[in-house]
């Protein structure tokens, strides 16, 4: 029978559409609200500090949509007034300084896509396969075009003494967010970012300004960023002592575990989003991410890791962003065991979990990136499972 | 034509060639040229700017203001303060962090992650309660304040005495237990090459099982966003998130065992003076252990001469007293709900109840995990009775 959808004649082919002046600042089909940031109620004592997750299934190419970047607070989102905002850059420097929105505008500005990874990104899965999603067992991740002031310039500016060998970056909202980060990385390629993806930070994301820290964990990426402070020591705050460190099976615990090691994640099929078109051509794509370069390479296995295939890279590979990969095959509407492997341009290749595991034990926690399993049936149903080594 | 290294793409301060990177992608970058002397832009902060917003606290005791405080003082803006998220013992309410005890744990399989367990340095402490804390009241503590809260936390720790007084230079003589046990990174070491290297591509494996599957816990939300599931066995996400232990997620999530209000108050109803009229003659040693048990309630309880009603009601009389049933004090709609069916305590209702007083009385605002050992809640019963008869 003819499609209607053809022989008959749809509303907006009949009646005028809204006018340029009915959204100035567009948002999304209305079809497409299901595709947002979603939390998990019970994770957490409070949504004010809390986590939500990018909805990595309902995404492709590399960068992630300002709306729907991951967000994570402490004291919940600073509302800042940019006409109030001050950087301030003290301790070990000549001179102390204090830079307004306007004055940060006038130094030279650079761009560069990086992805920004939670460290405890697929931590809930330390143990085993336990929720039924990439969103909630990687969404902890947004890869962002930035624009900033390259730290380097501003430091400079102040002028850091011999002794200064470490910086603490410091948030304006409720938490008061500090991290020490080596001198070292501060003058290599941390930014001080206001733009993402071309329009001005989202207030979730540190509207005005943020720190950027390409590779390393995104509890550094200081949002509200109000204050960097030189020393000669790391301050061993919070969020670097009972917090982001990985606890190891004798009871000794890793600290400054700064760099994401190389992940990858099949982002369709997966448990939200099944195969619905039955046996024959079929669309396999996921992401692929290194704090330590790019991703040149990434394997496939359909069966569980018994054979694999080099899955088709495709968009650009930028150092320390995401990757698209592609693997097209033709389902026979089998059952299948999903997974995905990264080699990073270091020669490092993502591990299994139990490889994991087996250096790390059972309560580490953060860093993950252990290889994912999805489990597809022959209705084309995905569910988050691990196999057998 | 050569590959650039990174670094030496930092030097390139002007506008110069495209570069094409190692792995073939094609990089039209400069670094943002420095300039000899700077800018000229910004200007320079002035002290008392420096000292506003300078507040951060550092191991070897660099940032720490003059000033001190003492135990008993921390423990009651400790109560007013903390303990509605922390737990009058720091045993945290709902999901919100633990931060007492847990000695011994990190290398079980479920490791508890406190001050006094885990954190390496006191510094950490004094400055996370300075800039964060309370929640959503930050930087609203006097820095005697924080000093005073700062005491206390050790104090629940057991690693000062009551008498203790944390000051700026008492501050470097308290030893953290798990100090020496945290180590700088060695992935280069044990993972990086070990994980590097020529991969299987055919023929990996014999037989592929499926060794664990996320439905057997189904804590997913709901695909409409709704509530999902609440899996009080299952990890939390602050724990996830900010460190703390996890269950065994491949194993089934074990109901948490829900102890019916009604029923319970209606067990003891069915036997309401079988522990009342029992008060034997009090073993003096039990009373004296209970002594020590009390601890525990009395931030919040009071028993014995001149009693008054403070956190908690006061305990006089309790056993054979009405749940939820004394004049003056506003209980929890679950003890306002007993006391309205005639629920007596009896020495077996109250150990049910310290055994387990959230389970026992869901709802109730007393924020204590209560106690676990039976000769612990046989002692504090065999106090609070001798204590509190006239």
């Amino acid at each position: 029978a003819p499609d209607p959808a053809i022989t008959e004649l749809q509303p907006w082919q009949q009646y005028l559409g809204e006018g340029v002046d009915a959204r100035p600042y567009g948002m999304p089909s209305e079809h497409e609200a299901h595709v947002v940031r979603r939390d998990v109620p019970w994770l957490t004592a409070d949504p004010v500090s809390s986590v939500n997750f990018t909805p990595l299934h309902e995404l492709d190419g590399i960068i992630t949509p300002n709306g729907l970047c991951f967000e994570r607070h402490h004291g919940g989102i600073a509302e800042i007034d940019p006409g109030a905002y001050r950087l301030m850059i003290n301790g070990l420097v000549d001179t102390p300084l204090v830079f307004t929105l306007d004055d940060l505008k006038r130094f030279p500005r650079e761009n560069h896509a990086y992805f920004l990874e939670c460290a405890a990104n697929s931590g809930m899965e330390w143990r085993g396969a336990q929720l039924n999603g990439c969103q909630f067992t990687h969404g902890m991740i947004h890869n962002v075009m930035y624009t900033g002031v390259p730290l380097r310039l501003l430091l400079e500016e102040a002028g850091i003494k011999t002794a200064g060998k470490w910086i603490l970056p410091e948030g304006a909202d409720a938490s008061a967010m500090t991290r020490s980060i080596p001198l070292e990385k501060a003058l290599d390629d941390c930014l001080v970012a206001f733009k993402m993806n071309g329009e001005a930070l989202r207030p979730e994301q540190g509207y005005p300004v943020r720190l950027v820290v390409p590779g390393w964990e995104g509890n550094m990426w200081v949002k509200w960023l109000r204050r960097i402070e030189i020393g000669d020591q790391p301050w061993h705050h919070r969020e670097e002592t009972s917090k982001y460190t990985d606890l190891l099976p004798d009871g000794q615990a890793r600290r400054f575990t700064w760099e994401m090691d190389a992940k990858s994640v099949i982002t369709n099929p997966s448990p939200q989003a099944p195969i619905t078109h039955g046996p024959g051509p079929t669309v396999l794509t996921g992401i692929a991410w290194s704090g330590r370069g790019t991703i040149p390479r990434v394997d496939v296995t359909l069966d569980g890791g018994a054979t694999w295939a080099r899955a088709r890279m495709s968009g650009p590979s930028f150092d320390k962003s995401m990757h698209r990969f592609y693997y097209e095959f033709d389902w026979d509407g089998r059952p299948l065991l999903l997974q995905s492997r990264a080699h990073d341009s270091t020669g490092y290749v993502q591990p299994t979990k139990d490889m994991l595991r087996e250096v790390r034990g059972e309560n580490s926690i953060y860093h993950n990136n252990g290889i994912q399993t999805w489990a597809v049936n022959e209705q084309g149903v995905a569910e988050n499972v691990e196999v057998s080594s | 034509p050569s590959v650039p290294e990174p670094a030496d793409m930092e030097k390139v301060a002007d506008g110069s060639d495209a570069m094409e990177a190692a792995d073939g992608a094609s990089r039209h970058q400069a670094a943002a040229p420095s300039r000899d002397g700077g800018y000229g832009l910004g200007r320079a902060a002035l002290e008392e700017e420096v000292a506003a917003w300078d507040i951060d606290i550092r191991p070897d005791g660099q940032g720490l203001p003059e000033g001190e405080g003492d135990v008993w003082t921390g423990e009651e803006l400790y109560v007013a303060q903390c303990a509605t998220c922390h737990g009058d013992f720091g045993e945290g309410a709902g999901r919100w962090p633990q931060l007492a005890l847990g000695m011994g744990t990190l290398t079980s399989d479920d490791p508890v992650k406190t001050v006094g367990s885990y954190w390496p340095y006191l510094s950490t402490v004094w400055d996370y309660v300075h800039r964060a804390m309370p929640f959503g009241a930050a930087q609203t503590l006097s820095d005697d304040e924080v000093y005073a809260i700062t005491a206390y936390i050790l104090y629940l720790n057991e690693l000062v005495e009551d008498d203790f007084v944390l000051s700026s230079s008492s501050f470097a003589d308290v030893e953290m237990p798990n100090a020496g046990n945290f180590f700088m990174d060695d992935r280069p070491d044990t993972e990086l090459t070990a994980f590097s290297g020529e991969v299987c591509m055919e023929n990996c494996k014999e037989d592929v099982q499926i060794t664990a599957r996320a439905r057997v816990l189904d804590v997913t939300p709901d695909a409409g966003g709704g509530e999902g599931t609440d899996p009080t066995q299952t990890p939390t996400m602050d724990e996830a998130m900010d460190g703390g232990g996890q269950e065994d997620a491949s194993a089934p999530a074990a109901a948490a065992p829900e102890t019916g209000v009604a029923e319970t108050a209606d067990a003891a109803s069915e036997a309401p003076d079988a522990g009342a009229t029992q008060t034997a003659a009090a073993d003096p040693a039990l009373v004296e252990a209970g002594a020590a048990v009390f601890r525990k309630c009395q931030a919040c309880h009071q028993v014995g001469d001149g009693a008054a009603n403070r956190v908690g009601p006061q305990l006089n009389g309790l056993i054979g007293r009405t749940v939820g049933g004394l004049d003056g004090y506003s209980y929890s709609g679950v003890f306002a709900d007993a006391a309205a069916e005639g629920v007596v305590w009896t020495e077996a209702h109250l150990a049910e109840f310290l055994s387990d007083p959230r389970g026992t009385y869901q709802g109730t605002k007393m924020s204590f995990a209560g106690l676990r050992s039976a000769d612990e809640i046989a002692a504090v019963t065999a106090y609070i009775e001798a204590e509190g008869t006239e």
